[in-house]
């Protein structure tokens, strides 16, 4: 425990952590100020200020929370910078322009979500033991072996967390992906049919949507009980009307457009029209959806695992592993926490980059 | 007046006959388990004799239609039938677990509503600042979050690190109403957080949304003081998204409320309904199902209702 303290002082003395803690505080704003920075320098000074109020309060173990929290921050914007630079640079000419608009917080979404697909698709590589592989007694402390310890059965919680990327953002995507599929599929047919059609699937979306998203699935596993198929196709029933709505809205005001009118005139068939007209007109709002789904769906099946009517043991789920080890909190410790922050990063990230881009795609009014 | 009697009547007619839909829905999905709910409930060891006992008791050789009509009939007296598992009836399972969440609720709203209305216009008084985008990261990241991810984050800290709230959120039978307010204060803070930021968001947007039309612009163009502007010129628009906005994220409470009650295993409605799904007692699922949808029903309504009631257009017919 002595090397984390003298890890959260930087290598310094309480005192000495707290005189260079406001120093280096008190130059920055000043910095700031200097060369007419206001916004940083708004943000730095209102940081000194409430400072000086939590240090009175809590010290100087308060303090270095904040200057660990900054720390990270900081760490985690150069990240983000650094990667959106070499993301410029790799593709091609048109897509870097894009990407120049980005904002850090999207740069850093975009990151979250690379390290999860190598996470993911490289899982058997990366995780030193096996998914079921009991290796040491019940929550044994961590080691040089295993990095945070090992989890209610003795099995090793890195290795858990890395196949559980596999498991967990795996079976999510597939729900969003069936879902989208559905519900976009619906939508441009009820957009170019049109007629009853189109107010039957309204209705049908009405009354699937009223019903709170959670309860529906619950009551969907309490029947046909939780397994792999019946979670994806609850989930992607209840998520599809959405995608259904925002569909029909985008196709809707595509397909009043001459150009579909001068296709229509010209024979063609209505596979053509919402392959070749009206869906490359759509496509970049329904990126964004698809994105927001995304977290949505896996909010949703994380809370089902973490019911425990999600993926069912052994297999490595992130929901049912904060259930599990959800005793080692009132002992203070944070292990069982890693998973669920797992799941919010990845959420956080995807949000990220969600909000960038329906803020380009809609030209936003402010 | 009589336009807007009208239209309400029809939100109402409207909202009556989703429900109605629902119900259909919630009784006639049980009807898809292959075999019938005997035979699943008591699974394929069950001698011939207790599967017929057990239909005779649930009255399941009605057909389906008759016993749906018997269904609704007891819903609306609030008598859900009897639990499979415990056999008592599920009003005593459920009823007093039901103001128990809505006591949760409740608590979660008082606190949350006033703090994120006017949390939202300042952020969006402000937008594009410093503090505009820290906010958003700051929502962005409190939505995102698992419900019980922050919850347990808040009993780490507030329970066992500093111990100033305990962490499970247990009721007993004459307690005082500040203890009962100390008991439930972490499920609550978890709620308000969630909630907090949904309603930040959406508030910001709706008034960013108003700030934009010509009549703000004008009205700051005739150099009236900005508080001025907000509260005798966007305000009195602002009503109808801001009701919106509280019915939709009271709405997201309820789904909210079973993941929070079952992280403090508070004596709620949510845990009633995980336990019987895990146990699928069907009588108690179905009764848990219709009072959480009529619940999301009856705030979206509201949601309507209010906005009708609080457009000034419809207020002052032309």
């Amino acid at each position: 425990m002595e090397d984390i303290a003298t890890l959260f002082y930087f290598g310094m003395s309480p005192s000495v952590f707290a005189i260079v803690y406001f120093a280096v505080l008190l130059v920055a704003s000043c910095a700031a100020a200097y060369y007419n920075q206001r916004s940083a320098f708004l943000l730095i000074f209102s940081l000194t200020l409430l400072s000086i109020i939590v240090g009175i309060i809590g010290g100087a173990s308060a303090l270095s929370m904040i200057a660990v929290t900054a720390f990270v921050i900081a760490m985690a914007a150069m990240m983000s910078y650094a990667f959106r630079e070499f993301l410029i640079l790799i593709v091609s000419t048109e897509m870097a322009k894009e990407l120049r608009t980005a904002p850090l917080t999207a740069a850093f979404g975009m990151f979250i979500i690379f390290i999860y697909a190598i996470a993911g698709i490289f899982a058997p590589w990366i995780a030193p033991h096996g998914e079921a592989e009991v290796i040491a007694s019940a929550f044994a402390p961590a080691d040089e072996n295993m990095l945070l310890g090992a989890d209610q059965l003795g099995r090793d919680m890195f290795s858990r967390l890395i196949y559980g990327t596999r498991n967990s953002v795996g079976l999510a995507l597939t729900a969003t992906l069936l879902a989208f599929f559905m519900g976009a599929f619906a939508g441009l047919l009820a957009a170019t049919k049109g007629g009853w059609f189109d107010n039957f699937m309204g209705r049908v979306a009405d009354v699937i949507m009223s019903i709170p998203s959670l309860i529906f699935a619950l009551l969907m596993l309490s029947i046909f009980g939780p397994s792999m198929p019946v979670i994806i196709i609850a989930v992607a029933i209840i998520y599809a009307p959405r995608v259904f709505r925002l569909t029909r809205a985008v196709a809707g005001n595509v397909v009043v457009m001459d150009y579909i009118e001068a296709a229509k005139l010209r024979g063609e068939g209505m596979w053509y029209l919402i392959r070749r007209e009206i869906l490359p007109n759509s496509t970049a709002p329904l990126i964004a959806e698809f994105g927001l789904e995304f977290c949505f769906v896996f909010l949703l099946v994380a809370g089902l695992s973490f019911l425990g009517l999600g993926i069912q043991p052994p297999t490595a789920d992130w929901g049912s592993m904060v259930r599990e080890n959800a005793t080692l909190i009132s002992f203070g410790e944070i292990t069982p926490l890693i998973p669920a922050a797992a799941i919010a990063l990845l959420t956080v990230g995807v949000n990220f980059v969600v909000d960038w881009m329906l803020h380009r795609s809609s030209g936003l009014k402010e | 007046m009589g336009d807007i009697l009208g239209l309400v009547a029809k939100r109402l007619g409207l909202g009556l006959v989703i429900l109605l839909v629902i119900s259909v829905i919630i009784f006639f999905m049980v009807e898809l388990l292959p075999g019938d709910i005997a035979e699943a409930v008591l699974g394929q060891g069950a001698t011939e004799e207790n599967v017929r006992n057990l239909r005779e008791q649930m009255g399941l050789n009605d057909p389906a239609l008759v016993r749906y009509f018997d269904w609704l009939k007891g819903a609306v007296m609030l008598d859900f039938g009897r639990s499979i598992v415990t056999q008592e009836t599920v009003m005593s399972v459920i009823g007093e677990r039901f103001r128990n969440t809505l006591f949760l609720a409740t608590y979660a709203a008082v606190i949350a509503v006033p703090f994120a209305i006017v949390l939202g216009v300042i952020v969006a008084l402000l937008r594009n600042s410093v503090f505009d985008r820290v906010a958003n990261v700051l929502t962005l990241t409190s939505i995102s979050s698992p419900e019980f991810f922050l919850g347990y984050i808040l009993i780490l800290y507030f329970s066992v690190k500093w111990s100033m709230f305990p962490a499970i959120a247990s009721l007993s039978d004459g307690m005082s109403f500040l203890d009962l307010l100390e008991r439930t204060f972490l499920p609550a803070l978890t709620l308000v957080l969630v909630v907090t930021a949904h309603m930040m968001r959406m508030t910001r947007a709706a008034i960013i949304n108003l700030l934009a039309s010509p009549y703000i612009e004008m009205a700051k163009l005739k150099g009236t003081p900005p508080w001025k502007v907000i509260v005798r010129h966007a305000l009195p628009n602002a009503w109808a998204p801001i009701i919106n906005v509280v019915a939709l994220n009271l709405a997201y409470l309820i789904t909210g409320v079973v993941l929070v009650e079952v992280v403090f295993v508070y004596p709620g409605i949510g845990q009633a309904l995980v336990d019987a799904v895990s146990k699928r007692d069907f009588p108690v699922v179905q009764a848990c199902c219709l009072i959480f949808a009529a619940t999301f029903i009856l705030l979206n309504l509201a949601a309507d209702v209010g906005a009708i009631l609080t457009n000034p257009r419809l207020r002052h017919p032309k």
